[in-house]
């Protein structure tokens, strides 16, 4: 009985992950990700996505512990395989059924079913995506029965093979002036790389592994522990200075193009460590921030620009205090109506005042002010003694200037009285006041602070695209800012860093990823808050709330500066 | 204590001057309007034409704030999502049922069985989105901060829009609407259009039955015994999962209703259409008092006729061009204005004052 219990989980998840890759078929991923190779002729980007699904369902389908037979377990992958292939050949054959289908459901094109079927007709197609599914089902159910010591640098060797083939196009653009013709066509293919170097990495991903678990880790703590404190701290120094060195030249390496990404992912970066000081330091949920960022851009817009809209004619640094300072102002001057407002509340009413904002620029209303929908072109360049700032290159660093001014000030906030403020806000506002904390002050200053770094990068914005238009700073920024905070890591000035390199600079990089952004995004917040609610790098305080057990030393504060890189 | 109260008195100063600011130039506009003759002049007639078209755009919101304020009442959440459930179950019987309909004739022959078609695929597929979220996003999390599942909401709102996206396409699906709907029809001397007559009997007939089912069914009765206290409910031998299903299911019915009835009156749907229709439905739900159901058909209702009269009527008078425009901001200030001001609502039962 036991055994038909255990077998109906793995049919259970059989059919789910068949849903998954059903859905994530019909709303085109497969297909759009399919002209993405990992590694050139063997895998592409699509095909991970499909068959991942297989694997996974063979994974969970049976547990340690249920005393489960190796032969019983592989049969469960097996069963659990075969059954995620039956939801995409239904599909596969609904299609011969029902030849009119894509007038309906738009992505299910030529294209999909032949990636389903490997070219072949439906029939000897729909078995070979059954005998595939069905053999991922199985190593991943495998993959469970290996010892730990196997698992582990097995996982870690695919997962390097992933992300290189995935950031091939990225690597390869770093590597071509440096690096003769030849070397480059035996490492990368025409996209992805090519099988000899995934097998290359796997070995090395894999060898380094299973040394560091073996040896190295625990040579590597013997070591440190080992260490003269005054020693620990030049090698700590030596750590940072090699960090913030390799952060100046990265423009120098990267290029113009990656450059660009970075100052877009830098953008995100300065408006996530405002947002993050108003929901991860004050718990103060703000779904309308994209409002100081548009207020930001907007004034830097009127004040330098050339066009008939211009007021003033200022300079890019006579306009910047202009920008923050209205910024801050507007954080005050929405913060006061809300602040006897609480969590879901609060959140729907920035909402609404950013909607406003947004009905507002794009009226008729304000059409002669600042410009309706046709924007504020020919926003001024800063210049430094006659040098203009033109290049990404330029505004690489004005805006790290910016990134570590907002990390500066955020980490000192947050261990002053005022930090201290902001998080028992964040615990329970009662007891706050019970507590003798003003709470108006401490609300009011959270939003300023928060809206003053959007506005810097609002302003900052507004003059690298040198035009600015309404339908820039819809709700969707906000949605973005507050993803990759919560992903990194509410709280967590790294996390910020983390997140936004992630959420925002890898969808940038693989130009796939842009239609799916944000189903891609709201996924990620249902998951990050059912399995990892601290964010991807967690801040040391919310780590040991979340795990009192394990003593964990994290180096402190220098690591956050570090990792502006 | 001084310093506290100064505090107070500042803020509560700010307010009373915001109140004040708002009410001057609502009078003012509606007094240059109508004495002063400022703006356009429109005759009795459109008059009575922008109040129908209101009322018709506020049944929609009442159907749709009915979701918003079960689910609050029930589990004290905004389900930001819920206006999701409402295009994918509009979307979902367009570009599926609808349009194959329409195409073979047979919406303009039945046009009753064609809507009734659509209505149980959209009300199939809205319940169907609605339980699928709330079994994923939302019941693992049910005892987590209440930040928690509010994040986890606009993260589900935000997939199923791109879902659908991803589904049907980003353009405008055209919704077809029966040869027996499209004019008007002369009632009491008066000419309504058709489809918004439809609307306004459809969500009538709705309100009243969903009315009869929670307060005289044993379903219904446990869903108000879990919105009063989850715990004792279980005690009480109620089953709270099943009963919290029961809600949005509930909810997510009506917003299929309400998703089909969107598609008669602006005759195209898109993935998009749900995401301010949710907000401003949300607004309703607080503005009748969150938590109460004939509240949220009051809401809905004020809300529709406020949005439809006000930028005719105060804002032309307050000189503004494009009023009409400014149709969003009208509801979105009444939002703020609500939220701020009496979050309990016109007949709110003062929970909202405890967990506002």
């Amino acid at each position: 009985m036991a055994q038909t219990a255990n077998f109906s989980k793995a049919v259970r998840l059989g059919l789910i992950a068949g849903i998954v890759a059903l859905s994530v078929s019909a709303i085109g991923m497969v297909q759009t990700f399919d002209v993405r190779d990992i590694i050139t002729g063997v895998l592409t980007l699509g095909q991970l996505l499909l068959f991942s699904t297989a694997l996974v369902a063979g994974y969970f389908s049976w547990q340690k512990g249920e005393g489960v037979a190796p032969v019983g377990a592989i049969l469960r992958g097996l069963v659990a395989g075969l059954l995620t292939a039956v939801p995409p050949i239904a599909l596969v054959f609904l299609t011969i059924i029902w030849p009119g289908i894509r007038n309906s459901f738009v992505n299910v094109s030529a294209d999909l079913i032949e990636i389903l079927t490997f070219g072949q007709t439906p029939v000897v197609g729909s078995l070979m995506l059954l005998v595939v599914m069905g053999v991922l089902g199985v190593i991943g159910a495998a993959f469970d029965l290996l010892p730990r010591r196997i698992q582990k640098p097995l996982f870690s060797g695919l997962l390097w093979t992933l992300v290189i083939g995935l950031l091939s196009e990225i690597l390869l653009l770093i590597l071509r002036p440096y690096t003769p013709r030849s070397v480059l066509n035996f490492l990368f293919g025409a996209k992805g790389i090519t099988p000899i170097t995934a097998v290359i990495v796997f070995v090395l991903a894999v060898g380094i592994s299973a040394w560091w678990d073996a040896q190295g880790k625990q040579a590597m703590q013997h070591r440190r522990a080992e260490m003269a404190p005054a020693k620990a701290k030049q090698l700590r120094r030596l750590n940072i200075g090699l960090g913030v060195a390799f952060v100046l030249i990265l423009p120098v390496i990267m290029g113009t193009y990656l450059t660009e990404v970075a100052d877009i992912v830098g953008t995100f970066i300065l408006m996530g460590l405002g947002l993050n000081i108003v929901v991860g330091f004050a718990g103060l949920l703000d779904l309308g921030y994209v409002a100081f960022f548009a207020i930001g851009a907007y004034v830097m817009g009127l004040l330098t620009t050339q066009g008939d809209l211009g007021i003033g004619g200022l300079s890019f640094w006579a306009a910047l205090p202009f920008s923050v300072l209205a910024a801050t102002l507007a954080g005050i001057i929405l913060g006061v109506p809300v602040l006897r407002m609480r969590g879901d509340y609060l959140a729907i009413v920035t909402l609404g005042f950013g909607e406003i904002i947004r009905v507002l620029v794009v009226s008729d209303l304000l059409k002669p002010y600042i410009g309706g929908a046709q924007g504020i072109l020919q926003i001024g360049k800063p210049q430094v003694m006659g040098f203009v700032f033109v290049q990404p290159e330029h505004y690489y660093y004005l805006i790290l200037a910016g990134c570590l001014l907002a990390v500066f000030v955020s980490w000192r906030f947050r261990d002053a009285r005022i930090g201290r403020r902001w998080m028992a806000l964040r615990e329970d506002e009662d007891v706050a006041e019970a507590m003798g904390i003003r709470l108006v002050s401490t609300k009011l200053m959270a939003f300023a602070t928060g809206a003053a770094f959007s506005g810097l990068a609002g302003a900052i914005f507004a003059s690298r695209l040198s035009s600015i238009f309404p339908h820039s700073f819809n709700l969707l920024i906000s949605i973005n800012v507050l993803s990759l905070i919560i992903v990194g890591g509410l709280g967590s000035l790294p996390g910020v860093v983390v997140g936004a390199l992630v959420l925002v600079g890898l969808p940038e990089l693989l130009r796939e990823f842009a239609e799916y952004r944000m189903l891609l995004y709201g996924a990620l917040l249902i998951v990050t808050m059912l399995l990892r609610p601290e964010g991807l790098w967690p801040s040391p305080i919310r780590r040991r709330e979340l795990h009192a057990a394990e003593l964990d030393h994290r180096p402190d504060d220098s690591e956050d500066a570090k990792s502006m890189a | 204590m001084s310093q506290r109260f100064k505090e107070i008195d500042f803020i509560g100063v700010f307010l009373w001057v915001f109140r004040a600011v708002i009410i001057v130039l609502v009078i003012y506009g509606t007094v240059a309007k109508l004495f002063l003759g400022v703006g356009n002049t429109y005759t009795v007639e459109t008059w009575i034409d922008f109040f129908v078209s209101g009322l018709s755009q506020g049944s929609l919101y009442a159907l749709i704030a009915l979701g918003y304020t079960m689910v609050y009442g029930i589990l004290f959440m905004i389900n930001f999502a819920h206006g999701e459930f409402f295009m994918s179950g509009a979307i979902t019987s367009t570009v599926l049922v609808a349009t194959y309909l329409s195409a073979s004739g047979f919406m303009d022959s039945q046009p009753v069985v064609s809507l009734l078609v659509i209505t149980a695929v959209a009300i199939t597929t809205s319940i169907s989105v609605a339980l699928l979220t709330e079994r994923i996003a939302y019941r693992p999390l049910r005892r987590a901060p209440r930040l928690v599942p509010l994040i986890t909401a606009i993260g589900a709102s935000f997939f199923w829009q791109y879902f659908f996206r991803g589904l049907f396409g980003s353009a405008l699906i055209p919704f077809p609407v029966p040869e027996a709907l499209q004019g008007r029809w002369t009632i009491l001397g008066l000419e309504f259009l058709r489809t918004r007559v439809v609307v306004m009997a459809t969500t009538i007939v709705a309100l009243v039955s969903l009315y009869l089912f929670i307060q005289r069914t044993k379903t219904g009765k446990a869903i108000r015994a879990v919105a009063e206290d989850k715990d004792v409910a279980a005690l009480m031998g109620i089953n709270v999962d099943r009963t919290v299903s029961i809600t949005f299911a509930i909810g997510a019915a009506m917003a299929g209703v309400a998703g089909v009835l969107w598609g008669l009156v602006f005759r195209q749907v898109h993935f998009y259409m749900g995401f301010v229709p949710g907000i401003k439905a949300f607004t309703a739900a607080v503005f009748g008092g969150i938590g109460s159901i004939p509240g949220a058909a009051l809401g809905g209702l004020l809300l529709g006729v406020i949005e439809a009269v006000g930028p005719p009527l105060f804002l032309e008078g307050l000189g503004i061009a494009g009023a009409h425009q400014l149709k969003d901001v009208i509801a979105f200030t009444m939002l703020v204005l609500v939220l701020i001001f009496r979050p309990q609502g016109l007949i709110g039962e003062k929970l909202a004052e405890k967990k506002a």
